[in-house]
């Protein structure tokens, strides 16, 4: 009965769980188009237009 | 726990700015750890980053879109905005309150002795706008004749960038020093308006003007670790009000989507009736709250 009661009590979120799957099929995605290739070039060079200067 | 916190604030900003071979290179890093998502506000610009900023990555996807596609290549942004949304599922804003390099620098300018202020609530909506159209929709849509966008945020406002890579890129290359003008004026007035606030005012940036912070913010009600409240336990007597950084009033919105989840309030409770919590288990109560025997007297 007791254990019951604190089964009862913790109810286990689903939507995180849901959320975080979805996030990371999006991101194997991305991976299979190619783009953290396209990421590294970008962040391996200094933008300075990006910060501001010239 | 807020010792606790601390420290991991300096590990993640020695994490992400883990290049100290910069001052003899003069430039930045360059290997491939920068394929990795930081998962705070932290220029990939700045010489000792060791991973990329998600809303610089994600400014330069939007803007090269439209060339990307011409050529024949997808990048449409999946792998960041994957590492974000992941992310932001996961722990949402509490990366500001533990793993920000940014919202550090203003919580330790807070401490500095001065009149301290709060902050008028309804800035808080600036930051969505700016995610909106600074960060998604101008470098999308506002395109040189080339097709390429700018990145917005980056260029004309964000002051992590100007602090973090803008001037010690300047001290390193004084090459760099002829072409400055009103551009980097511009961002670095913003940068010491936003210093100054900080000084008066708890994490001014993140509160009003953090594209990132509000990319996580959406997350609030669904994150998997956050803040629970047990309102049988609470008596509202707003302890927790007074010791929030962002200027959350939990008590009366406990999936409030400024909370940073840094436990202050937590702490602050006297009754024991905030709690962390990770996809619904809760973790037990952060302070080791004892009833006095006079509360426990009928």
């Amino acid at each position: 009965m007791k254990k019951k009661r604190q089964s009862e009590k913790v109810k286990i979120r689903k939507a995180p769980f849901v959320a975080i799957f979805i996030f990371l099929v999006l991101g194997a995605v991305g991976i299979t188009l190619g783009e953290p290739s396209r990421v590294l070039e970008q962040a391996t060079q200094i933008c300075l237009a990006c910060i501001g200067i010239g | 726990m807020e010792f606790v916190r601390k420290w991991v604030q300096a590990l993640f900003f020695l994490i992400t700015n883990g290049y100290w071979n910069f001052p003899v290179t003069r430039g930045i890093y360059q290997g491939p750890l920068k394929v990795i998502c930081s998962p705070g506000l932290n220029c990939y610009s700045c010489p000792a980053a060791t991973s990329y900023c998600p809303l610089g990555a994600l400014q330069q996807l939007m803007g090269g879109i439209r060339l990307a596609l011409e050529n024949g290549q997808i990048y449409v942004g999946f792998y960041v905005i994957g590492a974000m949304g992941a992310i932001g599922s996961f722990v949402g804003r509490m990366i500001c309150g533990w793993a920000c390099p940014f919202g550090l620098f203003q919580e330790l300018l807070h401490k500095i002795p001065s009149p301290k202020y709060g902050i008028w609530r309804p800035l808080r909506f600036i930051k969505y706008g700016l995610l909106l159209f600074m960060v998604i929709l101008l470098p999308l849509f506002a395109v040189d004749a080339f097709g390429f966008g700018q990145t917005w945020f980056c260029k004309y406002i964000c002051p992590a960038g100007t602090l973090e890579a803008g001037l010690p890129l300047i001290i390193m290359q004084p090459a760099l020093r002829e072409s400055l003008g009103l551009l980097f004026l511009n961002k670095l007035i913003i940068l010491l308006f936003f210093m100054a606030w900080a000084v008066m005012a708890s994490r001014p940036f993140c509160r009003t003007a953090c594209p990132l912070g509000a990319f996580y913010a959406l997350f609030s009600k669904i994150k998997m670790v956050k803040l629970r409240l047990d309102a049988q336990k609470c008596t509202n007597c707003e302890a927790c009000h007074p010791v929030c950084p962002m200027g959350v009033h939990f008590n009366e919105s406990p999936d409030d989507m400024e909370c940073i989840t840094c436990l202050a309030c937590s702490k602050a409770c006297k009754v024991g009736a905030i709690s962390l919590e990770i996809g619904g288990v809760p973790l037990g109560n952060q302070v080791s709250y004892r009833p006095k025997k006079a509360q426990l007297e009928p």
